[in-house]
């Protein structure tokens, strides 16, 4: 260790000592960069030390780095147990919303950098890629159901797994809505007439008008651009213009998106607004919580939200067997078959720059995760997780209502949107359509704002990326 | 004349108790908030919590545990108490030591810690957290001497200021009795510097305590939080943001302060006085 | 006497030169250098000469936040100081609970930023919400409700800094006004200010200098929202470094030019009242 501090030292000064260097004798840029070269070297020498050190420690240990805040204090429990079992250290952190590419860049850059971290899909992974160890010959890949579930680097490595499938939609209140059915005049008289956006608009409009007998405030929980609240709209609304068009086109990515579906997605978000439990100038303030409020609470009939949403909304006033799950349909050709959006937006990576035996501890624990009794019942029944592993059989299924709601789903036969948002071009895309999304919906923009910030930026921010 | 002046006074008497009284509105609401139920908080910031709003105690236990709030606590006591030590000790040193020397080092040091005065934390940001953690300080124990270093440009200055009026004879005295300087400067300097010791610990206190960036970036958060860092980590949260919990924590950390201002106000206000002529 | 003390460098220069060249001096140095650099992590810094530079101001955030601080600047520093200066002239008339009104006034200042941001969003979003707007509905709210909350941190520190300067004007200095024949607003124009002038150099310059810095109330009340609009510079700096991958030497860049920025408006006041302070 305190070799490692003297290298450090020396590297600060060598750092310091050429820019001085630089800035008094005007030297040239190739200078520059030996001498950063130079600090590199002596870096990669001071890593080498610490690893040597710890392997001469002999066992490793484990930092993950987690992306889901809602499984937080669960992460922290299986920790536990595990080093209880095992005696292998196993730290996790959880980033708080919308830093986690944020908390993963400060992490990374640190000596003690977390040995498994997440990437959200492709777009995440160009990033990591580097920082990915190949996980083809691990346990871990070797129980995960099929390829479609993994990160394949364009060398053939294996960079990440997903752990856990997720699957969103327009969450219901069937207590309600089969209330509304029953009154004279309700434009539809059971669930499945509700196949096509014309359908869900007259059925949300007609609602909205009559909330005052139905005893709700509004048709459908805010639309709230809090960062708590706002990727319900930049990144999972979004997802349907990018899945119909990607279908129409018949690709999987671009780099020049063309915005063909945004009139479509200009009517469900319409519909969203108009048919609200508040003001349209409230948005910007209103928060996760206050839609998960509004819905449990049952001021509101439909939630936009998916399966990982139960556990904000058990245990109010809306009981379990009333909650369904209806697909986000936006007058696309074809959407009777429409099912809901199902994909994964949380694949394991390994850092492949960590200490030997910290990434053989990684892989361990994951082994331990997806194959032992613990491991299986915290993700499955704790957390309420569908994971892709094959080791997860009947009796590994969560307990949740929307889980239920979206195999039914699945099992009548429609077909599933996937979830195209990992290919949006990054978060800086994401957070210009979501303000361009707010402004349009509180009244101080319009939709060219909104269309400028999907189409434009996209090829933009590609654009950028690779600079 | 007397009578007027009078009434005048009795008049701003009772326009500034309505002041104070508006001034500490805001935190009469968010401890009244602090016991409403948090679906209401947003909903319904100017109700008295009573019936289906009132949780109790629920917000602050939950606050506590979501954050863990008391061992923040600790380590922001721990923290602003040994690094305002250490810069009070080291820093008057060093400003005496700066001032009785005079040559072209001690001189450029000097400007430099007045230069740095002006540098907002922005610029060393990155470069200072990468140097803190390659050198291991991103611990409460390392975070001192980042403090001390960050922090010792106002100390300096200020310490400076006030050994350039002491007079040089009852040093010489003390040296010619036989004394070591280190002898000299904590029987007779440090003693007289009294004064300028307590305005340096009152401002960096202040600074120290409330400061959320430098730890947030320095700090190795799989082990330690300070309060700020606690609260603003609250705000996360995929998709929830838990306002009763923000309450209970918010009142939990403005409390402690409070009281310790109520006891020790005169030293600060003094303090702040004499820091902001001598700056 | 020089020589006695000299030979005690280590133990008097040492620790304090140790931290502050790694707290200080070594990070703006590399800070400097890094803003001329693509990087994301030091170890892999490249040269890239003023490419950083140019790019911060085709970042139309940035320049916005530039006018956005600005404005925010002068009104706070225009409002704080005439409200604490006002309130400091009150309290200096020997009225009833003068202490009472001084220790409420300075309390905020001892909360952090934070804390103060989140309990002033509750406040405020409660207000609005009266009249079915929020804080973050458009920059102007935001931009309001920092400066209602500045002022209501600051009017009290720099208040008791304006009481000092008040009391230490001499009584007879006054006396002598007042058999002269002079009226209230004489004494204030041409004895009171001149004398604190002082106390009004000081203030501004924290004011100033505070204004411009401000992050931590910045990040709690408003995170910049809607659409960055509300962001002030401190804030649009850290969100770019930390936020925006591949642009952090434009925020290192960035922070060169706000660091500029602060030296150039802290000796420009500096000199300008120094100057009106000799002139008196």
């Amino acid at each position: 260790m305190k070799l490692k501090k003297w290298m450090a030292v020396s590297l600060a000064a060598a750092m310091t000592a050429g820019t001085l260097a630089g800035c008094g004798g005007g030297q040239t840029a190739e200078t520059e960069a030996a001498k950063t070269e130079a600090a590199r070297a002596e870096e990669t020498k001071a890593e080498e030390t610490e690893a040597a050190k710890a392997e001469a420690a002999g066992d490793g240990s484990v930092y993950y780095l987690n992306f889901k805040p809602e499984q937080a204090d669960q992460w922290k429990a299986v920790a536990e147990t595990y080093t209880e079992e095992t005696g292998v250290p196993v730290t996790v952190v959880t980033a708080a919303s919308g830093t986690y590419e944020q908390t993963l860049k400060s992490e990374m850059a640190k000596s003690e950098a977390p040995t498994l971290f997440q990437v959200n899909g492709p777009v995440g992974l160009a990033s990591w890629k580097d920082y990915c160890y190949d996980l083809k010959d691990t346990a871990v890949y070797k129980d995960l159901s099929s390829d479609d579930f993994a990160l394949i680097g364009d060398d053939g490595a294996v960079k990440g797994i997903a752990y856990v499938i997720e699957t969103y939609g327009i969450i219901y209140n069937k207590a309600i809505l089969n209330d509304y059915m029953a009154m004279d005049g309700a434009v539809v008289k059971s669930v499945d007439e509700i196949n096509s956006f014309d359908k869900l608009k007259a059925v949300a409009d007609d609602m909205q008008a009559k909330k005052d007998e139905l005893g709700i405030v509004g048709a459908f929980a805010s639309t709230g651009f809090d960062a708590s609240s706002d990727w319900r709209f930049k990144t999972h609304l979004a997802n349907l213009p990018l899945y119909y068009e990607y279908k129409a086109d018949g690709i999987s990515s671009t780099e020049a998106v063309k915005g063909t579906y945004l009139d479509n997605f200009k009517n469900i978000f319409d519909l969203y607004i108009t048919d609200s439990v508040c003001e349209p100038a409230l948005l910007s303030g209103k928060t996760g919580s206050d839609a998960a409020a509004e819905f449990a609470l049952g001021e509101a009939v439909f939630y936009q939200n998916g399966t990982w949403a139960y556990g904000d909304i058990k245990d109010n006033d809306v009981a379990d067997e009333d909650l369904g799950m209806l697909p986000i349909y936006i007058g696309a050709e074809g959407e009777e078959n429409q099912g809901l959006c199902t994909g994964s937006e949380n694949f394991w990576c390994v850092n492949s720059k960590a200490p030997e035996e910290d990434i053989q501890a990684t892989l361990d624990f994951l082994q331990w995760v997806v194959e032992s009794d613990e491991g299986k019942t915290a993700l499955a029944q704790e957390m309420g997780f569908v994971t892709p592993f094959t080791t997860f059989t009947e009796e590994y299924l969560p307990a949740n209502p929307l889980v239920a709601a979206a195999d039914e789903y699945v099992k009548s036969g429609k077909t599933s949107v996937s979830w195209n948002f990992t290919t949006m071009p990054s978060e800086e895309w994401k957070n210009q359509l979501g303000s361009a999304m707010l402004e349009y919906a509180q009244g101080t923009g319009d939709w060219d704002a909104v269309k400028k910030a999907f189409v434009d930026n996209w090829a933009a921010e590609y654009q950028a990326a690779k600079n | 004349m007397g009578s007027k002046k009078q009434k005048i006074n009795t008049l701003i008497t009772v326009i500034f108790s309505v002041l104070s009284i508006a001034y500490l509105f805001p935190i009469a609401l968010v401890v009244l908030n602090s016991f409403k139920k948090k679906a209401y908080i947003s909903k319904r910031p100017f109700a008295i919590p009573k019936g289906k709003m009132f949780v109790g105690f629920d917000n602050y236990i939950n606050g506590i545990e979501k954050t863990g709030l008391f061992s923040a606590f600790g380590w922001t006591v721990f923290i602003t108490v040994f690094s305002v030590l250490a810069i009070i000790l080291c820093t008057s040193m060093c400003a005496w030591y700066i001032c009785r020397v005079k040559n072209a080092w001690t001189t450029t040091l000097y400007y430099m810690c007045l230069f740095s005065m002006i540098v907002p934390f922005q610029m060393v940001m990155f470069p200072l957290s990468k140097i803190a953690n390659i050198l291991g300080l991103t611990t409460p124990w390392g975070l001192i001497v980042v403090y001390l270093g960050f922090g010792a440009g106002l100390s300096v200055f200020m310490f400076t200021g006030f050994v350039k009026s002491i007079p040089l004879e009852i040093e010489e005295a003390s040296m010619i009795d036989g004394c070591t300087p280190i002898h000299t400067f904590f029987d007779v300097v440090l003693p007289i510097m009294q004064p300028t010791c307590v305005t340096v610990a009152i401002l960096q206190t202040m600074w120290i305590w409330n400061d959320y960036l430098l730890p947030y970036l320095i700090l190795d958060m799989k082990k330690y939080k300070t309060i700020s860092i606690a609260v603003q980590y609250l705000r996360g949260g995929y998709g929830s943001i838990d306002m009763g919990a923000m309450m209970g924590v918010l009142v939990l950390a403005i409390i402690p302060i409070v009281i310790f201002y109520l006891f020790c106000q005169k030293y600060i206000i003094e303090g702040v006085v004499a820091g902001a002529v001598k700056g | 006497m020089d020589k006695a003390i000299k030979r005690y460098f280590p133990v008097f220069v040492l620790p304090t030169l140790l931290a502050f060249t790694m707290g200080f001096i070594a990070p703006f140095i590399v800070g400097v250098y890094l803003s001329f650099c693509k990087f994301t992590t030091i170890n892999d810094a490249k040269f890239v000469g003023l490419v950083n530079y140019t790019k911060i101001f085709t970042d139309a955030t940035f320049v916005h936040a530039l006018w956005y601080t600005a404005l925010f600047t002068i009104v706070s520093v225009i409002l704080i100081n005439f409200f604490a200066f006002v309130a400091a002239l009150m309290l200096t008339r020997k009225v009833k609970g003068t202490n009472l009104f001084r220790t409420v006034f300075f309390m905020p200042n001892l909360i952090g930023g934070i804390i103060l941001g989140y309990v002033w969003n509750l406040l405020l979003n409660g207000i609005l919400l009266q009249f079915g707007k929020t804080l973050t509905y458009s920059s102007t709210y935001g931009f309001w409700g920092l400066v209602i909350l500045m002022c209501w941190q600051q009017i009290g520190y720099m208040m008791i800094i304006y009481i000092a300067g008040i009391q230490s004007i001499p009584g007879d200095l006054m006396e002598a006004a007042k058999i002269d024949g002079a009226n209230n607003w004489d004494i204030l124009k041409n004895v009171t200010l001149p004398m604190v002038m002082p106390s009004i150099t000081v203030c501004t310059f924290l004011t100033l200098t505070n204004g411009f810095k401000l992050y931590d109330q910045n990040l709690a009340l408003t995170n910049g929202e809607p659409s960055n609009m509300s962001e002030m510079l401190a804030l649009n700096i850290t969100n770019t470094f930390y936020g925006r991958t591949g642009w952090e030497g434009v925020g290192q860049a960035k922070a060169v030019v706000f660091f500029i920025l602060v030296a150039i408006i802290a000796l420009t006041q500096n000199i300008i009242t120094r100057r009106k302070e000799i002139q008196q």
